[in-house]
């Protein structure tokens, strides 16, 4: 009876060996619209690719670098993974994810289907590691029943800079002791305001943020003013300052500042808000320049995809940066499509243009750090505005110190 | 096996549990990240070569580590005195009060009974520039300008302080009130009838007295002061430890080092300096206020 047994248990192991699937793992942060889009599309893929069962695994965005980085020496990580471009240089370089194989992901095929600031944001190298389903751009939100109050046309919102900043004075108000009170524009280096110094001013102003090879600063050395272009708007037109209410998204939202620069996944956050009449348009101009900084999450295959695994992984990763995912992804999670062909058709959606436009002429920064880089703009504002030194130094510095971050992490790679 | 010595080997037994518990989660830990702190191991890389003094050199070299440092003795020196001093008046004062004693501690618990995420959160707010600041609003209401608190370079550092010695005054008091109530009253009276003022039998009996109890709180505030971190995780734009690392403590630093540039290694030699300075402060304590006192 037991030598039965047994006999039966190995040929069912056995068994379930060669008829099971493969099974992969994937892994993005918690984000419940997407989480609930990417199990639909999951299921729709099984169907498609019978044999190829995919397990999804959220964690909060907060800590999901410190899970992946964890998981991953332990070998316990995922097959494909989600994750923010600008820490590709550090997984590439840590031996953690695998080229795109050329035989699926052709230059020809990258460039028909993504906009051509995606392909430089996933190489390293010259070598593409990972593909966005949907990616992120900038834009300008004003408050309209603030417009009209101040005396503007609630749907004219400035199209320059120097018509941002003269509205952006009408639009703040004080109290008797000088307190600002409403902002008339959001200052807020931490959120997005980095983003907008480096790709977006310093380019408006002549200037080239990082040399070709991303070896070399060139902010300050191209375009030393920058700085100062921004925090004027601090210190001397005054029409806000960083932590005001907290933040530039809180203050927004509560009716407390007139305009916001942000990205399009701050739509969403806007859009249920019933006593928030909101508009978005395109990034002001400067000196007839237009420039928009973009990002996007991009999934890569790891390491610990080899031979049936890595097969399944490739075709899941065309599947969910297909044209039509992206297309649910739009409709479901609201992020901009990664494919020029699907975001055509969006041009003039009164939302979703005014970012679609700024993808034709938008950069994505090369980041070696991303935290620390973004940190020492944060720094070099509060300089400034709280210290008191001179912009055009403490951008200077900020210059040597983001080099700093930039030669450490190339020379860790000789 | 006698009676006596199968009792020894059992005694062993139950206490082997914990202590192969202990060598695991605690030691061995602690022994790799001494280890850790000689190599260049960066957390997603398998690379883990030993290069000897390299971190700590390159730690004393780096200007956020020293101000890192500087800021996390400073927080143990504003920190400690404020909460013992206060936690000890008050808890001298509850001792005194027959009704609703019960209510007062439980009042004085809620912040050290609060997750202190929100706790940090709350302050956040609380110390707001206007016109949300809720402190700043009574400042402006007395006729005082408003202060710019965490976002000012010399009073971010004291307003977490503050914070943390609101959050850690109904622990330390009711360790106080626990050792108050040990003091055999007999002393006091006795004092009394001698002619000894309030004052003098507070300083002569009661705080020599309580000194054990004293040592214990000043030592476990100040390993809580050198262990700041969720507050000033919470009440800085992004974790940053900002403005210009004004608030940074060490423990944030060996974060950032280890969870943000992943460089495994230099966080490692942080946490055996921060290691060798909580030992270092605690034995000088100990050395320093562990006094018998008899009557």
């Amino acid at each position: 009876m037991k030598r039965a047994l047994l006999l039966l248990l190995v040929v069912s192991v056995i068994f379930a060996g060669f008829a099971g699937a493969v099974k992969i793992t994937y892994w993005q942060y918690y984000y419940e619209t997407k989480v609930k889009l990417v199990d639909q599309l999951i299921e729709e893929f099984e169907k498609q690719n019978p044999g190829i069962e995919v397990e999804h695994v959220t964690f909060p965005y907060e800590n999901f670098n410190e899970k992946v980085a964890v998981s991953v020496p332990a070998g316990v990580g995922p097959d494909v993974l989600t994750l923010f471009y600008g820490w590709i240089p550090l997984y590439v370089t840590s031996g953690y994810l695998v080229p795109l194989p050329e035989s699926e992901f052709s230059p020809e095929y990258l460039s028909s289907e993504f906009f051509p600031f995606v392909s430089k944001g996933i190489q390293f190298d010259g070598i593409p590691y990972a593909l966005p389903t949907a990616v992120r751009s900038l834009a300008l939100f004003w408050n309209k029943d603030l417009f009209a109050e101040a005396g503007l046309d609630p749907e004219s919102p400035p199209t320059t800079f120097a018509e941002m900043v003269e509205f952006a004075k009408k639009l703040t108000k004080y109290d008797d002791k000088g307190n600002i009170i409403q902002e008339g524009l959001t200052m807020q280096p931490s959120g997005q305001g980095h983003q907008w110094i480096r790709e977006v001013l310093v380019r408006q102003l002549g200037g080239t943020p990082y040399s070709a090879d991303n070896r070399t600063v060139l902010y300050y050395q191209t375009a030393p003013e920058t700085l100062k272009v921004y925090t004027d708007l601090i210190t001397k037109d005054k029409v806000g300052y960083p932590g005001f209410l907290n933040d530039d998204v809180t203050a927004f939202r509560s009716l407390k500042a007139a305009m916001t620069i942000d990205g399009s996944f701050r739509l969403g956050t806007f859009r249920p808000l019933d006593n928030l009449n909101w508009g978005v348009t395109e990034l002001p101009s400067m000196n007839g320049v237009k420039s928009n900084f973009a990002s996007f999450w991009a999934h890569a295959i790891t390491t610990n995809a080899t031979g049936e695994k890595l097969d399944a992984s490739i075709k899941f990763l065309k599947f969910i940066t297909s044209e039509y995912a992206q297309t649910l992804w739009l409709e479901q999670v609201g992020e901009l499509p990664a494919n020029p062909n699907v975001a055509a058709a969006y041009y003039d959606h009164p939302e979703f243009g005014p970012f679609l436009k700024g993808l034709e002429y938008a950069h994505a920064t090369f980041f070696v750090d991303e935290s620390g880089q973004r940190q020492v703009l944060m720094d070099a504002v509060d300089k400034v505005w709280i210290q008191g030194m001179d912009p055009i130094k403490a951008f200077e510095e900020a210059a040597a110190e983001d080099q700093a971050i930039i030669d450490e992490f190339w020379s860790r790679l000789e | 096996m006698k009676i006596s010595q199968k009792r020894i080997v059992t005694a062993y037994v139950f206490l082997a549990i914990p202590l192969v518990f202990y060598i695991v989660v605690r030691f061995y830990p602690m022994i790799y990240s001494f280890w850790l702190s000689f190599t260049n191991w960066r957390l997603i890389s398998p690379k883990k070569d030993f290069v000897g003094f390299d971190n700590f050199v390159k730690l004393f070299k780096d200007k956020v580590f020293m101000t890192s440092l500087w800021n996390t003795i400073k927080y143990v020196v504003y920190g400690v005195p404020l909460v013992i001093v206060l936690s000890l008046f008050l808890a001298a004062t509850l001792n005194k009060v027959r009704h609703l004693q019960w209510f007062y501690r439980l009042l004085y618990v809620m912040p050290y009974i609060t997750p202190l995420v929100v706790v940090s959160w709350v302050w956040r707010w609380i110390y707001q520039r206007p016109p949300a600041g809720v402190l700043n609003n009574i400042l402006m209401a007395f006729g005082f300008d408003a202060q710019p608190f965490l976002s000012s370079m010399n009073q971010s550092l004291p307003a977490i302080v503050v914070t943390t010695v609101w959050v850690n005054l109904g622990y330390c008091i009711i360790i106080y009130l626990a050792g108050l109530q040990t003091i055999p009253q007999e002393y006091q009276e006795a004092a009394k009838i001698d002619g000894a003022t309030s004052r003098q039998s507070f300083f002569k009996i009661t705080l020599p007295l309580l000194n054990p109890i004293t040592v214990f709180l000043v030592v476990t505030q100040s390993i809580t002061f050198l262990r700041i971190f969720t507050q000033v995780y919470n009440m800085t734009d992004q974790g940053s430890g900002g403005p210009l690392n004004a608030t940074k403590p060490l423990v944030l630093y060996i974060y950032q080092k280890a969870f943000r540039s992943f460089d495994m290694g230099l966080a490692s030699s942080a946490t055996v300096i921060l290691f060798m300075l909580i030992m270092g402060i605690t034995l000088l304590q100990l050395l320093v206020l562990n006094k018998r006192v008899q009557y």
